[in-house]
């Protein structure tokens, strides 16, 4: 945390040192402006305009309270619970996918051995499937007659499942979340000075010691920004938690069932918006602290 | 601080997975206390060599790693106690001067009362005092270095290795820089082992240099020694400049017939080719001269002038003066070349024959 404070005098220093662009873009005057026309037609028509609809809507009267839809996502226990939980599971999904794929991320980045980039488009092939396919394969090993299921029938004569339950969820979303961090720490390490390490360690230092304190915080940006983006992309998942059809009550869930079971179009609304601006929250957060250059290359 | 070793190389080669021969095995002594400098074009070894030392990398089998007399090749660097200085400083970025200094004082878990007097001492043998609290990205490319090397020492290192540390650098920080590590190697006393590709840092920093090329070591001497009776061309070529003077014909009198005219030489009779430095050459009166040509070119050095001078072979010669007189090209110019500048390198390797035409 000291290094994210140390960081933020420098930034200041930087923006006011340079005033050259601002006035280089008042330079190039009308014609440039003219150019973001098409960008902003489109920007109001299909973002700006349909979201302060949104907006306004979930402060309209929700149908089962009665009072305005975000003040009832916070006085009520269903919506809250459901709120935590979302929370909760996207945010242990983004640490378990950054921990474990970091690790494979760097042991890859640095290890050369027959049938690596067989290994890596394997590992980074989910990026491939969409969520119901994801909470398929979830039903497939953790399900009703899944693998585990019948493995464990046939030694303990039980069924063992986890698919339907908050596990399933967490592999599901593991499972979609791995490839990115993957990938991700991959290109970062190999950014990575490697003469650092080789500094540290004829400084005595031994290996985790090495991890600890040069590839982490060299790594240390991207490992922030891919775990934001976990969480993000875990926020929104609908696809695999409408297939595990978990008895979770997770945000997306809730959503859809406010607005196609019934009808609450307000709950529906201040839902989605709650959703939508924890997730960019945390993706600017991340971008935030990642622009920094904690350590990063430039 | 006298607790330098000596490093012994045997037999120590380097092959790649792919095949590639990085380093020939070789043997190399290193005493106790010696600035050996490894000097070569890129590719020639050098960094090999230094990183076999190190403990970055192994020696094939065979090849053993000694600090005095004690078998050091299997252990990794992080046991081999040898301080690092890198081209790209290596400095870690989230730490600031005194943290990165301290660094290796911290592994060794180090009371703070003594890493704080260490920190000191060396901030104030490298010309760093009040730097500290300065983060790594506020410093030039300098003080970078000189951080790099108040870390390198902090722990008190058996051996200092340097790869190519100035080669960042640019010219006039370079000069300053090479003679502040020159006065700091002497001081500490400690076995150093420096990589560079910079004759002029060689010569400066180096008891003595040894010149590689193709993963073998073309010549191992003081840098006099190297300068003045290179071994081979490649090492005359590569050290500064050299004139070659092919021999036409033996002359009366122990005199040897070169293009332009004659040259007295008893110690290099039968040599079909001479050797010597433009800086050895002195231009005299027509009248009096021994060689005689054309000057092509004229290049103003500052300190003194390149001229090339054209006597009918096929490359001019190279000839340097201190005089302030402006040659025209085309002018006729008088030489002299003294006998015991002369050279012959003893060695030929056949590759560099054909090269060299």
């Amino acid at each position: 945390m000291s290094a994210v404070s140390q960081q933020r005098p420098q930034a200041g220093a930087a923006s006011s040192r340079t005033p050259v662009p601002t006035a280089a873009l008042r330079g190039l005057g009308h014609p440039a402006l003219w150019a973001l026309v098409p960008a902003l037609t489109l920007f109001c028509a299909f973002w700006l305009l349909p979201f302060a609809r949104l907006v306004l809507m979930g402060a309209e009267v929700d149908r089962g309270s009665g009072v305005s839809a975000y003040l009832a996502i916070l006085t009520h226990r269903q919506y809250l619970t459901s709120l935590a939980a979302t929370l909760g599971i996207s945010l242990v999904v983004s640490l378990a996918a950054v921990g474990i794929a970091g690790l494979a991320g760097f042991f890859l980045a640095r290890h050369r051995f027959a049938g690596k980039s067989l290994l890596v488009a394997s590992l980074t092939f989910p990026l491939a499937f969409p969520g119901v396919v994801v909470g398929f394969l979830v039903i497939m090993l953790g399900g009703r007659q899944g693998a585990l299921a019948q493995l464990s029938l046939w030694l303990f004569d039980e069924r063992w499942m986890f698919a339907y339950s908050l596990l399933g969820l967490f592999v599901g979303y593991l499972y979609f979340s791995i490839p990115r961090v993957i990938t991700t720490v991959m290109a970062a390490c190999d950014t990575l000075d490697r003469s650092l390490e080789e500094a540290a360690r004829s400084l005595g230092a031994s290996t985790w010691q090495v991890a600890r304190d040069v590839i982490v915080p060299g790594i240390a940006p991207a490992l922030l920004s891919t775990g934001a983006i976990c969480f993000a992309t875990s926020m929104g998942a609908f696809g695999t938690a409408f297939t595990l059809g978990t008895r979770m009550s997770i945000l997306p869930l809730d959503i859809y069932g406010e607005f196609t079971n019934y009808a609450n179009f307000s709950m529906a609304a201040a839902l989605s918006v709650v959703l939508g601006v924890i997730t960019w929250i945390a993706l600017s957060v991340a971008r935030r602290l990642a622009g920094g250059g904690l350590g990063a290359p430039a | 601080m006298n607790s330098s070793v000596s490093i012994d190389l045997e037999a120590c080669g380097r092959t790649f997975a792919g095949g590639h021969t990085a380093l020939h095995p070789l043997d190399l002594n290193i005493a106790a206390g010696e600035t050996l400098v490894l000097l070569g074009p890129s590719g020639c070894g050098k960094t090999t060599t230094l990183r076999l030392i190190s403990g970055l990398e192994r020696p094939d089998p065979n090849g053993r790693v000694r600090f005095d007399q004690r078998d050091v090749t299997p252990l990794p660097i992080e046991k081999r106690k040898v301080g690092m200085v890198f081209q790209s400083y290596a400095l870690f970025p989230n730490m600031n001067v005194a943290a990165n200094i301290a660094y290796g004082l911290r592994i060794q878990r180090l009371p703070a009362t003594e890493i704080q007097q260490r920190i000191d001492a060396v901030m104030a043998m490298t010309d760093l005092k009040g730097f500290g609290e300065r983060r790594i990205d506020e410093l030039s490319g300098g003080q970078k270095q000189r951080v790099a090397l108040a870390r390198a020492i902090a722990v008190r290192p058996r051996v200092l290795l340097f790869d190519e540390p100035l080669a960042a650098l640019d010219a006039k920080l370079r000069d300053r820089l090479r003679i502040e590590i020159a006065r700091l190697l002497k001081e500490l006393g400690i076995t150093a082992v420096y990589v560079t590709h910079d004759q002029s840092e060689a010569m400066a920093l180096g008891d003595r240099i040894a010149v590689m090329h193709q993963g073998r070591i073309a010549q191992l001497g003081t840098p006099q020694e190297i300068y003045h009776r290179p071994a081979s061309t490649f090492v005359a070529d590569f050290i500064g400049a050299v004139n070659r003077l092919p021999v036409l014909a033996a002359g009366a009198a122990g005199r040897l017939v070169v293009h332009g005219g004659e040259l007295h030489s008893p110690h290099l009779r039968g040599k079909r080719t001479l050797y010597c430095r433009p800086e050895d050459i002195h231009v005299v009166a027509l009248d009096a001269a021994a060689i005689r040509g054309r000057v092509v070119e004229s290049v103003f050095l500052g300190q003194s002038q390149r001229l090339l001078v054209d006597t009918g072979s096929d490359a001019p010669l190279q000839v340097d003066t201190g005089s302030r007189r402006q040659w025209r090209a085309g002018e006729a110019i008088g030489l002299a070349i003294p006998p015991e500048v002369l050279f012959h390198p003893e060695q030929q390797p056949r590759t560099e024959e054909v090269a060299h035409g």
